[in-house]
């Protein structure tokens, strides 16, 4: 059986979320499989990184350089090429970085690469088989990889639960001096903080999120009136904000905002995973949409298939009619 | 800048609903919807923009059949200058890597500044870009969000990471850049620009024309393959409301109010 390594992704000295959930899909690669945890940085956030991931890994390789101090993927995939292990199993969060990353260095090692893995259903001779969502995960595919030259799987956050195994007493192995010199012809110059918006939806009890059903431009009042007859706020998903429709700020998912709600009113929305990533705290999710197949109906505790442009106005009536009744 | 943008047709999910064909094995194809990949005609968008303010050519290629013409002509009509389509029954079945591999074949002929890519197409895995990147030894960026030209054959880039957040970089050129939709705002393409180059010959390169080894690329080449598609059995799933719709408005008013959404 393969080698199997897991790429942290840490910041601060604090491990990713992801850390000890690829711990949880190394083991359904192999059961028996003790994976390897790699982290790559510099400084004391590297060696805090690599202490807070002990409980998870029996062995983990520190990689320490200057030039890794902001992680650069154009270098981790040079560094990464030199230390791995010709035919290792390579598994990486599907997320910013992971995205930079694995294509390429799956091109480095000769390996074979799945991305946004969802599920992993074991080894069959030299094969893995795993399980992706597409379009926009309206239908699931069975992937088969061959694993022969190895593999790097990126994993969909959140898809694997933490083992509840007893806590390992995991060793640090230095391998910086196996990296060498590292040169990239992209070089990080700084990070931009998003701009707060004139709305901050992560303070709202309630939102009336609006997607790609909202249609047009001049369609988002709609939403807006409804929000203002409940005292919420009205955020979005991702393709309203690629129209223009709506500002960034106002935008719920993985590269938008994360908000807790109590109520979460999701018009004409598909549900795909990177916005449900932005909705924590478990909210009470209503969801309408006119497609009945409609990924985020898997997820929302009441669903009504039907047209939000003719819903939301009739729902915006009933409950201005019940503050006119109560206010007399 | 001579500018090449990888472009492919796909299932518009905007138009389809998805389903498994009655076998249960595959999703059902008749009657599904093509448009070119979103984040693609962004890509074409920025390339467009890109020459508009610099100078240069924007050429887009795509790997397919006859049936991926039409979103050659529709970038075409969006202002591309050029469409290539690379076609071979050779190309069957590849992976990413395959896909990877028929490209890096066809920027070897050409002398581009710059390629780029979609971030991702609807069911793929956003791994084409990468792939190239390393294929051709150039620098790559993904989910790149914005691009500036600066002198010095460079560019600065931001790409998209957590939050809204952005990270900049500078990139030597040559390079790949896989783009992130919403970088701009795409020209609408009516039927008169459609029509403007209905006429226009797309040049076709096959495997032999790409001096490909055919053992190299499709089905046979591939590592990665899909088996099957399924639908999940669901989780306890929503509890659907199947009333008329003032029904199922008063219902909704109802749970927000119990659930304390009403103020």
């Amino acid at each position: 059986m393969a080698r199997i390594f897991a790429y942290i992704v840490h910041k601060a000295g604090v491990p990713h979320d992801t850390a000890t959930q690829l711990a949880a899909a190394a083991k359904k690669i192999d059961l028996a499989s003790s994976p390897t945890a790699i982290l790559t940085g510099w400084g004391p956030g590297l060696d805090a990184a690599c202490d807070n991931v002990c409980a998870s890994y029996s062995e983990i390789w520190k990689l320490s350089s200057e030039v890794l101090a902001y992680p650069n993927a154009e270098l981790v995939r040079q560094a990464l090429a030199k230390i791995l292990p010709p035919g290792s199993i390579l598994l990486i969060a599907h997320e910013h970085f992971g995205i930079d990353l694995a294509p390429g260095l799956s091109i480095k090692l000769n390996s074979a690469v799945v991305s946004d893995a969802v599920e992993i259903a074991g080894v069959a001779g030299s094969f893995l088989n795993i399980v992706r969502q597409e379009f926009g995960g309206q239908v699931s595919a069975h992937v088969r990889c061959d694993i022969s030259s190895g593999a790097v799987v990126t994993v969909r956050p959140g898809a694997f639960k933490a083992p509840e195994s007893a806590p390992v007493a995991g060793i640090v192995v230095d391998k910086s001096s196996e990296v060498g010199a590292l040169t990239a012809r992209r070089r990080y110059l700084g990070t931009i903080v998003a701009e707060a918006g004139d709305v901050d939806i992560t303070k709202h009890s309630v939102l009336v999120s609006i997607g790609r059903g909202i249609q047009e431009k001049d369609n988002v009042a709609i939403a807006e009136e409804l929000a203002e007859a409940l005292g919420a706020a009205v955020s979005c998903s991702r393709p309203v904000v690629d129209a223009k429709w709506m500002e960034k700020s106002r935008q719920v998912g993985s590269s938008g905002k994360t908000v807790k709600p109590k109520v979460y009113l999701a018009c004409g929305i598909s549900g795909a995973f990177q916005h449900l990533a932005g909705i924590k705290g478990a909210p009470f999710l209503i969801a309408i949409n006119k497609n009945p197949k409609a990924p985020i109906f898997q997820v929302a505790d009441v669903g009504i298939v039907d047209d939000i442009l003719e819903f939301l106005p009739e729902l915006t009536t009933k409950v201005r009619e019940l503050h006119s009744v109560a206010a007399k | 800048m001579e500018i090449l943008v990888c472009a492919r047709r796909v299932p518009d999910t905007s138009e389809n609903e998805i389903e498994l064909n009655s076998a249960g094995n595959d999703i059902e194809h008749d009657e599904l919807v093509y448009s070119i990949n979103e984040a693609d005609n962004y890509a074409v968008e920025e390339a467009l923009q890109i020459v508009a303010r610099v100078g240069g050519n924007v050429t887009v290629v795509t790997v397919g059949g006859e049936g991926d013409e039409e979103v050659l002509r529709r970038e075409m009509a969006m202002g591309a200058n050029h469409g290539v389509l690379i076609t071979d029954d050779a190309f069957s079945g590849s992976d990413g890597r395959g896909i990877a591999t028929i490209l890096k074949a066809f920027v070897q002929k050409g002398n581009y500044d710059l390629i780029l890519t979609g971030v991702q197409a609807e069911a793929g895995g956003a791994q084409v870009g990468g792939m190239l990147s390393a294929l051709l030894d150039y620098p790559f960026a993904s989910l790149v969000n914005s691009i500036e030209v600066l002198d010095g054959r460079k560019l600065k880039i931001s790409r998209e990471i957590e939050g809204g957040n952005k990270e900049l970089h500078e990139i030597d050129l040559p390079c790949v850049l896989s783009i992130q939709t919403g970088i701009n705002e795409p020209r609408y393409v009516g039927m008169r620009g459609i029509r403007a180059v209905a006429s226009v010959p797309i040049p076709t390169f096959s495997a032999s024309e790409l001096a490909l080894d055919p053992s190299v690329v499709g089905e046979a080449a591939a590592k990665v393959k899909r088996v099957d598609y399924f639908v999940p059995a669901l989780g306890k799933g929503a509890e659907m409301l199947h009333g008329n719709r003032e029904e199922n408005v008063d219902r909704v008013l109802e749970l927000v109010a119990a659930k304390g959404g009403l103020k």
